[in-house]
């Protein structure tokens, strides 16, 4: 559904992504896995449209987002739940949910109501300005953000940074019926193993900016990888 | 007591004034960060705009409060194109283009119709308060104030375009991510906001009269309104509108009006001093 060739991006003068090519079926949940500067953040910004690429295409539905600024991109069906989640402080719980659906030009009443069945830890905190929320709460409010824009594709950057491990749990199950249901796919970058376990079909290893390798279910649960990911979690990232 | 209500209402009036001339600065500034120097000269556009369409004949209420949000509204959407636009971010740069832009639009004015006062009497008549005699006007431009506070308020709180302008001010990028375009938002702000200018000339007009300088009597009162005021938009200009239009009024009854103006500055020195980020840096923060 989604696919992206050669893609080639940067900061500057300085190239991050150095020609990443993957694909995403729908329905499908692909694991992104890499150490800390290798590009994850980069290649779903650059997806996204935040970032420029500098050369290589991606393509929705056959439809070449190339040029496309990110308005349109999100339009054409690409959610993004961004690192630090990027929920509207200043908005309450409630207007962020009405955002993602007004950007896109869907009815606000029903998005709400829709994103409450999926989410209804959300209902009691409608209220409340997002800036309020606990990291778990506002990780919940921007998923559901982002749903209200009925994406194709999903792309989530670390959703369980900072989370308590119950709400990972909950995550990994409320995200796997998201698949289901609504036929979503899905493009992780994480660098928590169980989580990545628990939803990933396959995973995609980068390393400086390519894809080094791909892992399959089998793969992705071997105990080995823990050895060799070893430095990825955030508590040994300073080793490397 | 006679004395007394006229000074009431002359505090009231004062204040309104104050919204009024602040209302579409405070838009433009408190939204986008956007400093406009060239504010002054759109009220004095919108102030042209009245007198001389009523001097063509023009129903005076159409000329006071529909043409000139509309013609300075227009001029907000080409000045936003030529100028804002290519220069977001870059407050320095901004206010260079806004001063450029502010010094041509009164010579420009000047040329076109000459340096000297014009203007439109103030409609409504006057009522007695015992033997002081107050202008119907002053009371219809309270409940203007009143009327274009809620009116901005409302559409901030209630419409999905005043929901998006919100997100976007906070999270531009996140507001993209999601399929708002922010260059359209930022445009239609900065239109909004010169709009609400253009009628606060048209409004004042009858009072001040209409000279192409008379953007500079205005500008820095509105400035000073706006940053006293703080984060907060709408309530730091109400707040701060009423704090140093009251003081202002009160000294110009006291002494003269040059010491009620100096009063003003005072204040919002003092005040500045000690709230760095205005009145609502510090009260009332999650207000709109």
């Amino acid at each position: 559904m989604i696919t992206v060739e050669n893609l080639v991006a940067g900061y500057g003068r300085i190239g991050v992504l150095d020609g990443i090519s993957l694909a995403v079926q729908s329905g499908e949940c692909v694991g992104i896995l890499g150490h800390n500067g290798m590009g994850k953040t980069t290649l779903l910004r650059s997806i996204v449209g935040l970032l420029p690429a500098w050369s290589g295409s991606v393509t929705l539905d056959g439809q070449n987002l190339g040029k496309m600024p990110a308005y349109q991109r999100a339009r054409a069906g690409i959610g993004y739940v961004p690192q630090g989640r990027q929920i509207f402080p200043g908005l309450s719980v409630r207007e962020n949910l009405h955002f993602g659906a007004l950007a896109k030009k869907l009815p606000r009443e029903q998005a709400e109501a829709e994103a409450l069945a999926e989410f209804p830890e959300l209902k009691r905190l409608l209220d409340r300005p997002g800036g309020a929320l606990s990291g778990g709460e506002q990780q919940l409010l921007a998923l559901a953000r982002a749903l209200t824009g009925q994406p194709k594709i999903l792309l989530l950057d670390e959703p369980t940074e900072g989370i308590q491990p119950s709400i990972v749990q909950a995550m990994i199950e409320r995200i796997g019926e998201l698949r289901q249901r609504r036929g979503l796919a899905v493009l992780l970058v994480e660098q928590n193993l169980d989580f990545i376990r628990g939803l990933a079909d396959r995973v995609l290893m980068i390393h400086r900016g390519r894809i080094l390798r791909e892992l399959d279910r089998a793969a992705i649960a071997d105990p080995s990888l823990e050895q060799e990911f070893i430095g990825a979690g955030p508590q040994t990232a300073t080793t490397h | 007591m006679d004395y007394a209500a006229v000074v009431a209402l002359q505090i009231l009036s004062g204040v309104a004034t104050l919204v009024i001339v602040s209302l579409g600065l405070a838009v433009v500034f408190g939204m986008m960060r956007v400093i406009n120097l060239a504010h002054g000269e759109f009220l004095m556009l919108g102030g042209y705009t009245a007198v001389l369409a009523y001097g063509r004949g023009v129903n005076l209420w159409i000329a006071l409060l529909i043409l000139p949000p509309i013609v300075v509204g227009l001029v907000g959407i080409v000045v936003e194109r030529l100028l804002i636009r290519r220069l977001y971010g870059r407050m320095i740069d901004t206010m260079l283009a806004t001063w450029g832009l502010s010094l041509a639009l009164i010579g420009g004015v000047t040329m076109l119709f000459g340096n000297s006062v014009t203007g439109v009497s103030a409609p409504l008549g006057n009522f007695s308060v015992g033997q002081f005699h107050v202008s119907v006007y002053d009371i219809f431009l309270m409940f203007a104030a009143m009327a274009l506070s809620m009116a901005v308020w409302a559409v901030l709180k209630f419409t999905p375009a005043g929901l998006l302008a919100r997100g976007t001010m906070q999270n531009a990028e996140m507001a993209s991510a999601l399929g708002v375009a922010p260059d359209r938002v930022y445009a239609v702000t900065f239109a909004a906001g010169a709009a609400l200018s253009g009628l606060a000339g048209g409004l004042i007009a009858p009072l001040s009269g209409v000279v192409p300088t008379m953007g500079t009597a205005f500008i820095a009162k509105a400035f000073i309104t706006v940053i006293t005021g703080g984060a907060a938009m709408l309530t730091g200009t109400l707040t701060a509108s009423g704090l140093l239009g009251s003081v202002s009024t009160i000294f110009t009854f006291l002494t003269t009006p040059v010491f009620g103006e100096v009063a003003l500055l005072i204040v919002a020195i003092v005040l500045l001093r000690l709230l760095p980020r205005g009145i609502t840096g510090r009260f009332l923060r999650r207000s709109l």
